[in-house]
């Protein structure tokens, strides 16, 4: 079946995992700036970054028929640093016109500090001013309700976002229902020990419905599987649920939300039915 | 929320022939992780903060209340609301260490 993996962190994968991604049905993948393992220590580090997000990865995924769409920040992980995060914001605008830059992501918060909430803000800002989709990173394990619900409650109290146009990922079981009940889209992000495996996916979906709902790999440098869609795809017909409730949380969710960018179109007539 | 929302398509039968094995696999790493803590060379971990809350999930297992996975999310969170004044590290460690205040820093947490 075809699908979008609307999370997938390119740069820490081979060329073979684009291979087998297209192998599976992939026709397009979005991918969040985020975390090198480390923290980067200047500027220009992420200006070679965001050039690679930019330039060589569409070039690489395109070898294999693979549009590949990116979102641009500075990430959670190093959102303590006020100083580097306003270098990295000063920069980001360069950046925005390039052909397959979708927004401003993965922002978001992964320990609660005040310095994150206030680089998120930042962040959120930018978005506005240049009119932007947000893609949102939740935080990990026991920080992800709180978490989730300073960054709901947030941008609820900022009211100059349309909920319709920010993703919020990596929801969970016990933080699903406050993303969806505030009109934001969902994702669930299908990672072997630290997130969602694909058999809870199924039960969040087949709980809560297949409105603004997607799943995606998230697949990193971490433990982490760029075929998790598909393996979704195959725990949904194991479960005796049809073609057309499937496509619509692989394929054409993703097109939906990702849509609303002018920028984003999928590769050739295989879209047609999607992406009207 | 949706029109789409639905029950399990598969009966209780068809779950059991389809995930039974899986799952008493599961059952098994659970009961063989506990007795292995049992063996532990030094009994040095019964109240750390993370095994702790693990305890406390497995009641939620045999409660037979539907929402197990909430209550179990939920044992495992961090439920405090006001943000940290400084970062104190940037792993997360899988349950709350805020239940136990007192509990010393663990080593590593997952990125």
């Amino acid at each position: 079946m075809e699908y979008i993996d609307l999370h997938a962190h390119m740069v820490s994968r081979t060329t073979d995992d684009y291979e087998r991604m297209a192998l599976s049905g992939c026709l397009a993948l979005t991918e969040p700036a985020f975390w090198a393992g480390y923290d980067r220590r200047s500027v220009d580090v992420f200006a070679d970054y965001f050039d690679r997000l930019t330039d060589f990865e569409p070039k690489r995924a395109a070898l294999y028929g693979i549009q590949h769409y990116t979102w641009l920040c500075l990430n959670p992980k190093e959102g303590e640093d006020r100083e580097l995060t306003q270098q990295v914001l000063d920069i980001i605008p360069e950046f925005l016109d390039k052909p397959n830059v979708l927004g401003i992501g993965e922002i978001g918060l992964n320990r609660v500090t005040r310095n994150e909430l206030a680089t998120f803000q930042d962040h959120v800002d930018l978005a506005v001013a240049h009119d932007q989709l947000i893609h949102i990173h939740t935080p990990h394990l026991e920080d992800k309700y709180k978490g989730t619900k300073t960054i709901v409650d947030a941008l609820v109290a900022d009211g100059r976002v349309q909920p319709g146009r920010v993703m919020v990922d990596h929801a969970e079981e016990h933080t699903l229902p406050m993303i969806l009940e505030r009109g934001f889209w969902t994702g669930i992000t299908l990672y072997p020990t630290t997130k969602t495996s694909p058999g809870r996916a199924v039960d969040m979906v087949e709980r809560y419905g297949s409105e603004r709902i997607c799943v995606a790999s998230a697949c990193d440098w971490g433990p982490s599987d760029p075929l998790a869609v598909p393996r979704f795809i195959l725990e949904m017909r194991r479960r005796g649920h049809g073609e057309e409730f499937i496509r619509k949380i692989v394929l054409e969710n993703p097109a939906a939300f990702l849509g609303q960018s002018p920028k984003f179109q999928l590769p050739h007539a295989r879209a047609a039915s999607v992406v009207g | 929320m949706a029109t789409d929302v639905s029950s399990c398509p598969l009966t209780q039968r068809q779950l059991i022939d389809e995930y039974f094995i899986e799952h008493r696999t599961k059952v098994l790493d659970i009961a063989a992780f506990l007795d292995r803590m049992d063996r532990a060379s030094a009994r040095d971990g019964e109240d750390d903060f993370r095994f702790v809350a693990f305890r406390e999930t497995l009641q939620e297992l045999c409660s037979g209340v539907p929402g197990r996975i909430e209550r179990v999310q939920m044992i495992l969170s961090d439920q405090t609301t006001e943000p940290l004044a400084e970062l104190d590290r940037k792993a997360a460690y899988g349950a709350s260490i805020q239940r136990v205040p007192e509990q010393e820093e663990v080593r590593d947490g997952v990125h």
